[in-house]
């Protein structure tokens, strides 16, 4: 018989890291997603930093130089109708049409996710009343809904916000709620019963930390509507008044010049189509690399 | 310290050997069917209809029956994961949840369940660990302490707790995982742990591993064991006594032997004739049995068995048979009207 002489390693245990851990590194295969977060990433800067970087005033007009050409000295993406620099005005109107995109979203994520939860937990009578209420805000088409009750508001960013929230939390909720009612139903939630294990320590423990994954997913892929729902809403004069700069607003007052500057005109529209582009490739490539299974 | 990790949920053994560590008596549920927004009339599915048995200390009771026969349902009953219609269980000489008696918080620690499907049993959110630490920590064990614990029970059931401890349960395999349900349901140092179809999803030789553990933990810990399967082989492998479901009753109860051997009621007999033989001669040419049992809604009135056995009678389809003792034993109780002229 052989003499093992082989020297034997000892197995390597490798530490299992958390669960975001393994999703960011899944991220790292997606290369659309990660194009997307460095081009979210470049325009957030931009707008947070509008009064450091922007080269001009966005407020300051000069009839002299109204509407000129992309690639003008000094006015490096043209001017507005009233020879607003352009490019000033494109990273100011960010911070706003950014602030409205994310934060209709994260409200209506958070009002959202603690109603489906309680309606998907609790089920029976509670999960009727909640489901059904919201049901009637989930009847309308959401832009009908938005403008409607901004409507009703009145003008204004925080009406515009409240408003947009609005239009989110039924369909925040009835993800929640649906994927909550799933996971009850999972045989671990049965075993934390068992364990004598309260309610809430039940939904802290083993339901949030699952339901909180596909919610956020789904809300990530709002943040596009809710940034071109905005735009819509600053377009109808509806949101934020002029002489804001906001992208939607941009969009409006720039309309009369479609016809002689194009280009000009279309370029807020641009933006808004590129940010929401980004925002929905990042939400789908979150999606696929939060899909780790067995 | 140390002493206190072991025995902190153990209630003391109380009624002696001879007291069965559960009774289960008249045990119902029907559950409500809606046939229609609008309609009025309410029908039930006759899921568990008047169970009653009990557990001696120590042993093992094998459930077996076909699918739908209310096996487990009869197990979430016990558990106390659904309400019962009505009925009464005796947990070691106490009433569970009635006047004077343990209550369900009480309960529960000394009763723990193994579900078949060790993946939806384990939160895939959580490492092993924490897994096994929770249920303690509820009860107010220390972290370290609990955690201590899970290292030792991980141990116990043959899982390194070096390797394993940290792990998501997406990274073990179906038989690793089940060992962690396992060591899962001994964190509490129950006393009677119901298996739910426990080993069905493995396959034959984890299979073969995963009940020799059970059948060590059970004589180390002094456990006794609820075990529910379809698979014949492992319930005469396991039990010392088996109760046979049939359409949410108990058609027939007895030593293992005695069920195997000498079958009293048709549908034992049917049951057992479809275990496949090892012989590859042996063919089975016909099904022991025809046709579906019927609709739950609306049991048969008579015995429920009436519609698919050999020997059915006129009195089968007029009275409901009672489990009676078969022969001069009284361990040994069928439902059958036939079974006693058939005997003696």
């Amino acid at each position: 018989m052989m003499k093992d002489n082989i020297d034997h390693p000892q197995p390597q245990y490798q530490k299992t890291k958390g669960y975001w851990h393994a999703v960011l590194r899944q991220l790292k295969n997606e290369p659309l997603a990660i194009i997307s977060a460095g081009i979210l990433l470049v325009l957030i800067i931009a707008a947070l930093f509008a009064p450091w970087l922007a080269p001009a005033d966005p407020f300051k007009a000069s009839m002299l130089k109204r509407l000129m050409p992309i690639g003008s000295p000094g006015n490096l993406l043209g001017t507005d109708e009233l020879g607003r620099d352009m490019l000033t005005r494109l990273m100011y109107g960010g911070r706003l049409s950014l602030i409205m995109g994310i934060v209709p979203v994260f409200s209506a994520f958070c009002i959202g996710t603690t109603l489906g939860l309680i309606a998907g937990y609790l089920g029976g009578r509670v999960n009727m009343v909640i489901m059904r209420i919201l049901d009637i805000f989930y009847a309308f088409p959401s832009v009908l809904l938005a403008v409607a009750i901004s409507g009703a508001l009145g003008p204004g960013l925080s009406n515009s916000l409240i408003a947009l929230t609005l239009v989110f939390v039924p369909q925040i909720v009835r993800v929640a709620e649906s994927v909550t009612t799933q996971v009850r139903q999972l045989d671990y939630i049965e075993a934390a019963r068992m364990s004598g294990s309260s309610n809430l320590s039940i939904i802290r423990v083993h339901i949030l930390a699952n339901v909180l994954g596909p919610v956020f997913v789904y809300a990530t892929g709002l943040l596009s509507v809710s940034m071109i729902l905005a735009s819509g809403l600053s377009f109808l004069g509806l949101g934020v008044k002029p002489p804001e700069p906001e992208w939607g607003l941009m969009l409006n007052t720039l309309r009369s010049a479609i016809y002689n500057k194009p280009y000009i005109a279309a370029l807020p529209g641009g933006f808004i189509f590129i940010t929401s582009i980004a925002f929905n490739l990042l939400a789908d490539g979150i999606r696929s690399a939060m899909d780790i299974k067995k | 310290m140390m002493e206190h990790t072991n025995t902190f949920l153990n209630s003391e053994d109380r009624g002696g050997p001879a007291q069965p560590l559960l009774l289960v008596k008249d045990l119902k549920k029907y559950f409500p069917v809606r046939n229609g927004l609008f309609s009025r009339e309410k029908k039930f599915v006759h899921a568990v209809d008047n169970v009653s048995f009990s557990v001696a200390k120590g042993k093992t009771l094998g459930i077996v029956g076909e699918s739908g026969c209310g096996k487990s349902t009869t197990a979430k009953l016990i558990a106390r994961l659904i309400n019962p219609d009505s009925g009464k269980m005796v947990f070691d000489g106490d009433g569970v949840v009635e006047y004077g008696g343990i209550a369900l918080k009480d309960f529960r620690k000394n009763l723990q369940m193994v579900f078949q499907d060790s993946f939806a049993s384990l939160n895939p959110r959580l490492t092993i660990e924490q897994t096994i630490a929770y249920g303690p920590t509820v009860h107010g064990v220390s972290k370290l302490d609990a955690s201590k614990q899970a290292k030792d029970l991980l141990e116990r059931v043959g899982l390194e707790p070096e390797q394993f401890a940290n792990r998501y349960p997406h990274e073990l395999s179906g038989g690793q995982r089940q060992r962690v349900n396992i060591a899962r349901a001994l964190a509490y140092q129950p006393r009677l742990i119901i298996l739910d179809e426990a080993v069905a999803a493995l396959d034959k030789s984890v299979q073969a591993q995963v009940l020799n553990l059970l059948q060590e933990l059970k004589r180390e810990r002094q456990l006794t064991y609820l075990f529910i399967s379809h698979d014949l082989h492992v319930v005469h492998y396991m039990s010392d006594e088996v109760m046979v479901m049939y359409l949410g009753q108990v058609v027939e109860k007895g030593p293992v032997d005695l069920i195997f051997n000498n079958p009293a009621h048709p549908y034992t007999k049917a049951l057992l004739s479809a275990i496949p033989s090892m012989d590859p001669g042996k063919k089975t040419l016909k099904p022991p049995l025809e046709g579906d049992p019927p609709n739950p809604i609306n049991p048969p009135s008579g015995c429920r068995f009436q519609d698919r056995c050999p020997v059915v009678k006129e009195l089968c389809r007029n009275a409901t048979p009672e489990l009676k003792g078969v022969g001069d034993t009284s361990d040994h109780i069928v439902a059958c009207h036939l079974a006693e002229e058939r005997h003696i």
